[in-house]
């Protein structure tokens, strides 16, 4: 019964589900393919800067779409992990070592920053995110000694892991397209999964959900690790991809461009956080070489995504070929018995 | 042994005593209603027994155990399950959803982070059952946002029941629903086993009294009466409260 009733339902939907999974596996070979068919080493590491971008989002997403706790720390948790790696590179260490050292680092001060954080919702929330992050990015300016303050930290060299070289832009891009992959794939599981369900419900009715028998706090807590660890690899990619990190990678605009990305492509949506990355970091980049002004071109398009599609980029397109595939359906001549 | 047991319960808020020396014991497998005016307490003394609020003073047992200081979420595994008054769902998600997530709650599976929950069989099964009673397993794939008013008490009351509780806690379950509505409802509270025991709110005597074993008549924080059901329609006290004589 309950597989007929479930059949009924898909079959109803079954267009647009199969297109979309064309959809999506068209996308994956068009990232597995960049660095073959595209020449100009420029635009490959562009295409790595959306995917840790695209990492960066998806772990914000976790917290503003699934938790509906919109944070503007993240960058702060961003830059832990890369001025940890940055610090122990040049200090003379190994890469596992900084790069393990560098997530534990960045789950640490995740756990503190929700701690702290999760002891409100809402706009307080964002407030307490907002200064943690501040805090974070302080330090990195001011404790000089630390972390070589306005100047920066340079890395020298990327890891050759077993034994492939990321030295250049196309094995860096592969590496990355690898990682992105794996958070993608992660992120997922995690929303599908009976925790991502309950984050939801605490999102929607978080005192219901008390009174089902959740732990309302000790799954934001969650959800704040899960979207810290995601956070933190996007901070370790981004001090390889520059080798280099400075205090402006952790400053609020980095936040704030974060949660551009979360919301432009799609809140609480698996790929809009990719999408909403890969619009940031290409308007940022390739338009600007055009245009002077493009945070004016950037806050235009925000605006234009805000009026005709409130819900991010990939739900509105959704909407429209769902809406487009009925109207196509209805078009066509029903054969009458 | 009482299935709750009241003694003393108080509360405030600032200048306002919202639930006065409340006592009040309900014998397992007891249909208690809870009548009163508006503005008497009622949801408020619901709120302090599932733990929504903390009390000033007093304390609350379940089944002899004091669970005064308890979380909400501890009283749900302790076997306690309310419905609101004000409908409290899942507003984006399906009907089937809602009450998956209601038997999650008290499911060790609700920590997990890398299962498919829709491939979780035996709770669509259990769902679905849940549903069944209410009679609303043909439309369990439903979205919240095409159902009825009438639907969604009744998934109210599903989600309740797929907890599988011990005292179940019903605040107006027929608040807002239509003459045939209610008596849908009010067959399928009537068909809850005996093993389950029932404090509800309502202000339907109708329907409610003829499901009572003993009613409680709260005023401004108190109570006022409390007896079989022909004791408290039969005092005078009633007529005051209700009619303001």
């Amino acid at each position: 019964m309950t597989s007929s009733a479930s059949g009924s339902v898909s079959s109803v939907v079954n267009g647009p589900v199969t297109v979309g999974r064309i959809a999506i596996a068209v996308a994956i070979l068009a990232l597995i393919a960049v660095p073959f068919v595209v020449s100009e080493i420029y635009y490959v590491n562009i295409a790595s800067q959306v995917l840790l971008y695209a990492i960066f989002a998806l772990g914000l997403n976790v917290l503003v779409g699934y938790a509906g706790l919109v944070s503007l720390g993240h960058a702060g948790l961003f830059g832990v992990a890369g001025y940890v790696v940055a610090y122990l590179l040049a200090a003379g260490y190994g890469h596992g070592f900084a790069i393990l050292a560098a997530l534990a680092a960045a789950m640490v001060v995740t756990a503190g920053f929700a701690a702290l954080a999760l002891r409100a919702t809402g706009i307080s929330f964002i407030m307490i995110t907002l200064a943690l992050g501040e805090i974070i990015w302080g330090l990195a300016y001011r404790w000089i000694s630390l972390t070589n303050g306005d100047n920066g930290i340079s890395v020298t060299t990327r890891p050759a892991p077993f034994g492939l070289s990321l030295a250049s832009a196309r094995g860096f891009y592969g590496a990355t397209l690898v990682i992105f992959l794996v958070a993608l794939i992660a992120a997922a599981i995690f929303v599908r999964s009976p925790f991502g369900a309950a984050l939801c419900g605490t999102r929607d009715q978080p005192r219901r959900m008390n009174a089902l028998g959740y732990h309302v706090w000790m799954i934001r807590f969650g959800a704040f690790m899960f979207s810290g660890l995601l956070t933190a690899v996007a901070g370790i990619l981004f001090v390889y991809y520059n080798e280099f990190i400075s205090p402006q990678a952790l400053a609020l605009t980095a936040s704030a461009e974060g949660l551009l990305m979360v919301i432009s492509g799609g809140a609480a949506t698996l790929l809009g956080p990719v999408v909403g990355a890969a619009l940031v970091v290409i308007v940022k980049n390739v338009v600007s070489a055009y245009i002077t002004r493009w945070n004016f071109m950037l806050g235009a398009i925000f605006v234009a995504i805000v009026v005709f599609m409130p819900e991010g980029l990939v739900p509105g397109a959704v909407r429209l070929a769902r809406s487009a595939w009925r109207s196509g359906r209805q078009g066509k001549p029903e054969p009458r018995p | 042994m009482s299935a709750l047991v009241i003694n003393n319960l108080s509360k405030s808020f600032g200048g306002l005593r919202v639930t006065t020396d409340v006592n009040l014991s309900v014998d397992p497998g007891e249909r208690r209603l809870i009548i009163g005016p508006n503005g008497a307490g009622k949801t408020t003394l619901f709120n302090l027994i599932t733990g929504e609020l903390t009390p000033d003073r007093g304390s609350v047992a379940l089944f002899g155990r004091d669970i005064t200081r308890l979380p909400s979420r501890k009283r749900a595994h302790l076997g306690m399950a309310r419905t609101y008054q004000i409908i409290t769902l899942f507003a984006q998600d399906t009907i089937e959803r809602n009450v998956t997530l209601a038997l999650l709650g008290l499911s060790p599976l609700r920590w997990n982070p890398f299962l498919a929950l829709d491939r979780q069989d035996h709770l669509t099964r259990q769902a679905r059952a849940a549903l069944g009673r209410v009679g609303l397993d043909h439309i369990a794939e439903r979205p919240l946002p095409q159902t009825s008013y009438g639907e969604r008490r009744r998934v109210e009351i599903a989600m309740a029941l797929a907890q599988n509780p011990k005292v179940l806690l019903l605040d107006e379950p027929f608040a807002g629903l239509s003459i045939d509505e209610r008596q849908d409802v009010r067959k399928l509270l009537h068909a809850i086993p005996r093993d389950v025991t029932i404090v509800m709110i309502e202000h339907d005597m109708d329907v409610a009294l003829d499901f009572a074993d003993r009613i409680t008549l709260l005023h401004f924080g108190e109570v006022i009466v409390e007896g079989t059901r022909t004791d408290v329609v039969a005092d005078p006290r009633t007529r005051e409260v209700y009619l303001g004589e």
